[in-house]
């Protein structure tokens, strides 16, 4: 439970802490670190305005995609503070939410009938087909290396001796922060602030979507961040410690990874859109050496 | 006695004798008979786990078995022949007025034939019996294939069909004769003591082979991508959904017999499975004909089900239970699964089929907004073979993941490396469904309509079985212990390590969990919803058209097509799966380009480079010995002649 609420506090902050970076960076005033939450308040007072062309789906997709991401975030544990929900290999129904959430909303951005939609959605397929075995990869070296199956009792273990695991721990932070970074659609390998169409992957999904619809889809964005956050940071909690301290970690971690982001797309340019599945498969690459050196690590161990 | 009882499989025949509705009627009787008999024994040993012995007093002694295996697979072919069945009414009713009478007698026979010939395959132990109901399976679905014969293509396909078929029949038959001449057991009996003497491998391959082509591993899958598109709907549905898992049946009934080299032919099996799930579904991607998509998936599931038995088998060999447990209910519950789902998908393209006459994604677009009932649906059948939860697909696939997850504790390396790549290939394998399956309905189902067609939604009749079957599927997604539970059971009864009965080390608890998380996710999208609802209900919404840069004139012709939505995908896989681009280039001196056609097409490597290749060499040197056809008598009489005398001469010399 602890685990959920931290995840819902920290998602409504975090998009802010990276525009407020960016801001930093660019020497702008830039907007206070509330203004996604007012946005998205603004959203919701909205009314809605549908493409003539649509059907169901893309009233019913932002609803449901964020009702996944929900359910995902319950699977996640907090270092030794279990997760709502938690069962043997967890992880697998974790990513198939999250492909459920996508999978609606590529087929909501087909709904339009649109010129560009169909871009993004299918790059959005296409980058998510490439990004799941790199997840699997990862969890399937924190599977041998703690001996155990699910989030919770992996990140337990992790957090007992996480001096001894702290390789494999890096390369799994470096592969969940590309994943997220990803996953949301941020630089390098799409920018949320470009303007061209042609360019985009999310953001070009989305352009039919206002008010209430567009809130959801901004809110499961939030909460994707905080779920690979709070994942990144199990990596690193110490077990032992004062559950004060560790929220105040946790905390820090987070801050630290939303202040990473803005860095990233401060001085970063994106990539072009044919390289990006080069990126992609590098994430994956790194994952399989995280997979080896867990291999290796836990021949030394036993 | 025994006459009466040859009476009644004579009965399918009546058929012929009716007219009108009524040859489906009786058509559907004789299949709810068939399915009733052998669904009330199988339901007594699956619940008993005792096999029952039935004898035919029929030209001679025939033996059924019903085990526990038999009974899960006729329970299967039961249900979706029934649906099938069902939906076959309205979906021929078009043809009445077109077709002869007696092609309808044909088809609806060969229906019943084909129901019956598949549960007696599962039922046969002694070889010429099941050799036998084989060959009648094989025929029966040859005929239900050529319903449209009329049509060249479908003609040509339907016939090498039935030769694929065979040379499938060659190697089956090739591995009971080398069996029996060890054993003197023809049949599979003698199995278990052959390979108890012998080495299993040579005799394991026949029998893959015989049955892989059955089931569509690559590189036998050729036939499957031409024979469903030609199939009328409800009979791709039946030889998707059940008929190829019958190869899979073929593969572990054989299996069931093994006493050792576990390993070996699980391995085997693994990589065969891997390379068939991703091969397939890639292609699967770049095909524009539902249908066709739809069969490639087929053979992606037939993989999917096959890393199940090849973990299953690995756990045999490494004595580890919960492997066996797992690896096998997953495979067994995916064969489950996928007649379910695709049988599903099958039905509702079919739907869209009736309705527009088109099969081709990019003419078709905007299904939803004229068939909204049919096209839910097939959303359904797609989330479901997505394996996405709630639906019954993602259990399947969770336990193998479960499986695979834990086979890489082993500690052999090469286990662990085999068990990484099964996990990445899986992984590979269910994303790449995502980007076929929201192509086929983002672009085909949603969107404008691309083409103008006629299609209206369809009555209850076609409608029925689709939600039969829906029924079942989320009932495994809602109640996965249950289901895995039962599946496990037969596991348990067919497969034996080191001659002891297998007991299952684990209880499926997660499962339970699986369902709370789905749940969890139903209540909150639907809270979300109704509050979106409720919010939305007394505000001023508009509909405007969709964004299209400010520019107003957006039309049809302007939305992605199925092809630009793969081009990054096929640069991709540009050394895997050649795709060919036909167009005449436009030279310099032509100043007013006129109108010319762009063609954009995938080939399957196996097929022209193997199958092809290997089949014209075959027919060129079956020319070459045509040269003995000379058209005159005297050279025929002649042959005989130096027939007679070479018989002459070798029993002379006693040597035959």
């Amino acid at each position: 439970m602890l685990a959920f609420i931290l995840i819902l506090t920290v998602s409504l902050f975090f998009t802010g802490l990276i525009g407020r970076t960016k801001s930093i960076f660019s020497g702008r005033k830039g907007p206070g670190i509330l203004q996604p939450i007012k946005n998205i308040i603004l959203l919701f007072r909205k009314s809605g305005v549908f493409s003539t062309s649509s059907s169901v789906i893309l009233q019913i997709a932002p609803s449901i995609a964020f009702g996944a991401v929900l359910t995902a975030a319950m699977l996640i544990p907090f270092s030794i503070h279990g997760s709502l929900i938690s069962t043997h290999f967890d992880f697998i129904i974790f990513i198939c939410l999250l492909g459920l959430g996508r999978f609606f909303m590529i087929i909501a951005a087909l709904d339009t009938g649109s010129s560009f939609e169909g871009m993004g959605a299918n790059r959005e397929a296409f980058y998510g087909m490439l990004l799941e075995p790199a997840f699997l990869i990862i969890m399937a070296s924190f599977c041998i290396i703690t001996g155990t199956y699910s989030f919770e009792t992996i990140f337990y273990t992790i957090g007992q001796y996480h001096i001894e695991y702290i390789l494999t721990s890096i390369l799994a932070i470096f592969v969940f922060v590309n994943i997220a970074l990803v996953e949301n659609s941020r630089l390098p390998v799409d920018d949320p602030k470009t303007h061209l169409e042609l360019t985009m992957v999310h953001e070009v999904m989305i352009l039919d979507y206002t008010g209430f619809d567009l809130a959801l889809i901004q809110l499961s964005n939030f909460l994707k961040f905080a779920v690979y956050g709070t994942l990144i940071a199990n990596c690193l909690i110490p077990a032992q410690w004062n559950i004060g301290f560790q929220i105040l970690l946790l905390i820090l971690i987070q801050a630290l990874f939303a202040i990473t982001v803005g860095f990233i797309e401060s001085f970063r340019a994106r990539n072009r859109i044919n390289k990006n599945i080069q990126y992609i498969l590098a994430i994956s690459a790194v994952a399989f050496i995280a997979f080896i050196l867990a291999l290796i690590v836990n021949k030394h161990t036993i | 006695m025994s006459h009466l009882v040859s009476l009644v499989f004579l009965l399918p025949l009546l058929i012929f004798l009716f007219q009108g509705q009524l040859k489906r009627i009786t058509a559907l009787v004789l299949i709810f008979a068939i399915a009733i008999t052998s669904s009330y024994l199988a339901f007594q040993v699956l619940s008993s786990g005792v096999d029952v012995r039935l004898t035919i007093p029929l030209i001679g002694q025939f033996i059924l078995v019903f085990d526990n295996l038999s009974s899960f697979f006729i329970l299967i072919i039961n249900f979706v022949v029934i649906t099938g069945a069902l939906y076959s009414g309205s979906y021929l009713k078009p043809y009445i007025e077109t077709k002869p009478n007696i092609s309808f007698s044909l088809h609806y026979v060969c229906l019943v034939l084909l129901h019956f010939s598949m549960v007696l395959v599962c039922l046969a132990r002694e070889g010429l019996l099941f050799l036998t109901a084989w060959e009648l399976m094989t025929i029966s679905s040859f005929i239900l294939v050529a319903f449209d014969a009329e049509h060249k293509t479908v003609l040509k396909t339907s016939i090498s069909y039935l030769i694929q078929m065979h040379i499938g029949l060659i190697f089956i038959l090739a591995g009971f004769f080398w069996v029996e001449k060890q054993t003197g057991i023809f049949g599979f009996d003698g199995l278990p003591a052959y390979f108890l003497k012998y080495n299993n491998i040579p005799v394991f391959l026949l029998f893959f082979v015989g049955f892989g082509i059955k089931a569509g591993f690559t590189p036998f899958h050729t036939w499957l991508p031409e024979a469903h598109p030609a199939a009328p709907s409800h009979v791709s549905g039946i030889m998707s959904g059940v008929m190829i898992k019958l190869g899979l049946y073929g593969i572990l009934r054989v299996c069931t017999c093994l006493h050792s080299d576990f390993t070996t032919i699980g391995v085997i099996i693994l990589i065969v499975s891997l390379h068939s799930g991703i091969y397939g579904i890639m292609l699967a991607i770049l095909q524009r004909d539902i249908k066709r998509i739809l069969a490639f998936s087929s053979i992606e599931n037939i993989g999917i089900a096959g890393i199940g038995i090849g973990t299953g088998l690995i756990g045999l060999g490494e004595s580890n239970l919960i492997l066996v447990i797992l690896g096998f209910t997953g495979a067994l519950l995916h064969i489950l699964n996928h007649s379910l789902f695709k049988s599903l998908l099958f039905y509702s393209a079919g739907t869209v089929y009736w309705a527009t006459h088109t099969r081709n994604i990019e003419q078709l677009g905007g299904i939803i907004h004229k068939m909204p009932k049919n096209s839910i649906v097939f959303l359904i059948g797609i989330l479901s073979l997505c394996a996405f939860p709630p639906f019954n697909g993602f259990v399947s696939e969770y336990l193998i993941f479960y499986g695979l997850f834990y086979g890489i504790q082993s500690s052999l390396p090469f286990h662990i490396i085999l068990f990484i790549t099964s996990i990445i290939g899986l992984a590979l394998i269910s994303g790449l469904a995502m980007f076929c399956f929201t192509r086929v309905f983002g672009l085909g189902f949603l969107g404008n309509p691309r083409t103008k067609y006629e299609a209206k939604e369809t009555d209850f009749s076609m409608l029925f079985p689709k939600i039969l079957t829906i029924i079942i599927i989320v009932s495994i997604g809602f109640l996965p212990a249950f289901f895995a539970k039962a599946v496990s059971n037969v596991v348990m009864n067919s497969f034996t390590l080191n001659g002891t009965l297998i007991y299952s080390p684990i209880c499926f608890c997660s499962l339970n969990k699986i369902a709370l998380v789905s749940g969890i996710f139903v209540i909150i999208s639907a809270a979300v919803l109704l509050i979106r609802y409720i919010t939305l209900k007394n505000r001023k919404n508009s509909f405007q058209p969709t964004w299209g840069c400010a520019n107003p004139g957006v039309s049809e012709a302007n939305q992605y097509t199925s092809t630009s939505y793969t081009s990054e995908y096929s640069k991709l896989t540009r050394p895997i799966i050649e795709t060919i681009k036909d167009y005449d280039v436009i030279t310099e001196d032509e100043i007013f380009p006129k109108k010319r056609k762009f063609k954009f097409r995938s080939i399957d490597r196996i097929k022209t480079k193997v199958v092809d290749r290997f089949s014209l060499s075959f027919v060129s040197s079956l020319r070459s010995l045509a040269r003995l056809q000379t058209g005159y008598m005297q050279h025929y009489v002649l042959y005989a002649l130096v027939f007679l005398i070479f018989m002459i001469v070798i029993t002379f010399f006693n040597i035959i």
